[in-house]
């Protein structure tokens, strides 16, 4: 039995009952697209447009459109490409670890986490597979696939490669645990559906689904276990992501804090990537029952969490640097902070260590306005972490004469760009028809949590044994 | 006969009170997950986390193996004067096979036994199974329990329609 906590908040508020579930997502599904929609699709549509005109001169006349050189041979690249990763991360932990952690403040963000941690990966792996020069023959450098070279295969040792396989098995599993959920909203949607066209969509993609208590019984084995691989899983790649640069010997990237101050990064900057997405659709879907205060509350406090993280590791690494006596490596960190990349550093220690610190503060924590102001100054600082980490290790090489400067083309900005115009198309696709909230997890909590529903409770126990105690007469 | 209930508690004690009486129940149909709705319909668990277990193991061993035979066997390299081959740096690609395989082995099986396809046709006794009714199925073909009674059963357990279906 489901027992409700007089401490707790409830998790849906508006005294929703179960078929209001239902109404409230499905109607955005079913009504006509509304002009704010079509001028966010034709905004998003128009970035992406822009973007590949850049994209398909780098493909065209080759990387060299970029403005690497000899000395920064990594930048916007590799910058956007752990960028849109460490977005991705935070998807996977709403709908893994606190699945795990049985945190129900999850259920009416995950679908829309989970379908922002998709969507980021895709943009990210446009900028490894732009790298390759000839993506055309990517599959060759990044696949063991049997060649003509005898057959010469992948390098295993490398960290590029374990990249490749954490990448796409990330990609694979979120793709997967994100289909299964949306099955029986999917199914939900077809019994309403009125038109032959959604009926036949959605019932080609709710896979058969009849909500049978044997396939329930089997898809929350299911969804358990795929949590448990899942969770593993997000520290993996993000860790792999940080061996790229700590298993080299550039000053400022061989240390081995890098994996948990990576992970934690990629949290936090994933979590501020998904305010920001909820407080629009919230706003624009009239979702506040669902997507309350509460839960952006909730989302602030891990943002205070793995933001004081990051700000630890940042000052960790510069004591580090101090502590190994390592000339190079110290030089590595005082140069970022006072060298020629001054500004972007600290850009990245107000954006990342000191805003968040503003969510102790109850007030800030719970007004929307000022978290949608700070979730994109955090994305801004994320993105400047980065750019810090490679870009400044990189520009002072160890021989002087071979020390540069990285200026970004317009082809740089342009590829950046083609993967925001990508990220929005695909979100606003996701928000207009697929269902935003995962309706059934909703449903499962409206009992222990809904705000009406333990007075509901009541009176239908007592109507219950009522009846229980007159079988005949009531209904004879 | 299908039972049409609207609280998944009194579904779940329904199922208690008509198995009681000797009725045998088809399959009950919710439109979220009602804990402890399988113990009382008498289903075994899923032993799904055994055939994840299965592929997971399938996946490390056919990394190792190909890490092995590629970087060892088949074209050994000299990268940076270390071994051919070493466990450490198999490590990553090994984890990452095992929770591919694991995950697609056990999502896969688990479409095959509960018939999921892309455009499978659903078995649908009421169309609000999935919106917000907790609908129970008898066959009456397979109760030797009057009709009537069945139905009765069904009424006094708590159900607010109960109609006959042909499927």
């Amino acid at each position: 039995m489901e027992v409700t906590s007089p401490v707790r908040k409830p998790l849906v508020t508006g005294g929703k009952t179960v078929h209001d579930v239902t109404v409230d997502v499905c109607r955005r599904v079913e009504e006509k697209p509304t002009i704010t929609w079509f001028l966010a699709v034709a905004a998003s549509l128009g970035l992406l447009t822009i973007g590949l005109y850049s994209v398909f001169r780098t493909v065209w006349d080759g990387i060299g459109m970029w403005g690497l050189n000899k000395t920064v041979g990594w930048a916007w690249d590799i910058t956007n490409f752990v960028w849109w990763v460490g977005i991705g991360h935070a998807g996977t932990l709403i709908s893994a670890i606190l699945l795990l952690f049985r945190q129900r403040w999850r259920m009416s963000i995950n679908r829309a986490a989970e379908a922002m941690t998709i969507f980021a990966v895709i943009c990210a792996a446009m900028f490894p597979v732009l790298h390759m020069g000839r993506p055309w023959l990517g599959a060759y450098w990044a696949l063991p696939l049997p060649n003509t070279f005898g057959s010469l295969w992948v390098n295993f040792n490398s960290p590029l490669l374990w990249d490749v396989f954490a990448i796409s098995t990330y990609f694979t599993v979120s793709l997967v645990f994100w289909y299964i959920g949306l099955i029986p909203d999917f199914a939900t949607i077809r019994d309403r559906a009125k038109g032959i066209i959604s009926r036949t969509v959605y019932g080609a993609l709710s896979f058969g689904w009849n909500g049978s208590a044997r396939t329930w019984e089997r898809y929350e084995a299911v969804a358990l276990i795929l949590a448990g691989l899942a969770t593993p899983l997000v520290l993996s790649v993000h860790t792999i992501v940080s061996f790229d640069f700590a298993t080299s010997v550039i000053p400022g990237w061989h240390t081995t804090i890098f994996p948990p101050y990576f992970v934690a990064g990629a949290i936090f900057s994933g979590f501020a990537m998904v305010l920001t997405l909820m407080l629009i659709t919230r706003k624009v879907y009239k979702l506040e029952d669902y997507i309350t205060i509460n839960h952006i509350e909730m989302m602030n406090i891990i943002i205070i969490v793995t933001g004081s993280i990051v700000g630890v590791a940042y000052i960790t690494e510069l004591f580090m640097a101090w502590y190994s006596g390592v000339e190079y490596e110290q030089y590595a960190f005082l140069n970022r902070a006072t060298g020629p990349y001054w500004w972007a550093y600290w850009t990245m220690m107000t954006c990342n260590v000191v805003s968040p610190q503003l969510f102790w503060i109850k007030k800030i924590r719970t007004s929307i306005v000022a978290t949608f102001i700070l979730s994109i100054v955090v994305n801004i600082g994320m993105w400047f972490e980065r750019f810090v980490i490679i870009v400044t290790s990189l520009h002072r090489d160890y021989l002087p004469s071979s020390w540069a400067m990285f200026q970004p083309t317009i082809y740089d900005l342009g590829d950046f760009i083609f993967t925001i115009g990508l990220f929005f198309t695909f979100f606003f696709l996701f928000a207009k028809f697929f269902p935003v909230i995962n309706m059934a997890e909703v449903k499962s909590i409206l009992k222990a949590t809904g705000e009406k529903q333990p007075t509901m409770r009541e009176s239908q126990t007592t109507t219950q044994t009522a009846e229980e105690m007159t079988p005949t007469t009531s209904k004879n | 006969m299908v039972g049409v209930f609207d609280d998944d508690d009194v579904l779940l004690n329904a199922v208690t009170k008509v198995r009681e009486s000797g009725i045998r129940i088809h399959e009950c149909y919710t439109p979220f997950p009602v804990h402890g709705l399988g113990d009382a319909l008498g289903y075994k668990r899923s032993k799904l986390p055994i055939a994840a277990f299965l592929f997971g193991i399938l996946g490390t061993s056919l990394a190792l193996l190909m890490q092995f035979y590629m970087m060892g066997i088949d074209w050994p390299m000299i990268i940076g004067g270390k071994d051919f081959t070493s466990i450490p740096t198999f490590f990553p690609v090994t984890f990452e096979l095992t929770v591919l395989l694991s995950a697609l082995g056990m999502v896969g099986t688990f479409m095959i036994i509960s018939d999921l396809r892309p455009y499978g046709k659903a078995k649908i006794f009421d169309l609000r199974a999935t919106d917000d009714k907790y609908i129970m199925a008898i066959n009456l073909a397979k109760n030797s329990i009057d009709t009537a009674e069945i139905k009765q059963t069904l009424v006094n357990a708590g159900a607010i329609e109960v109609n006959e279906k042909q499927n």
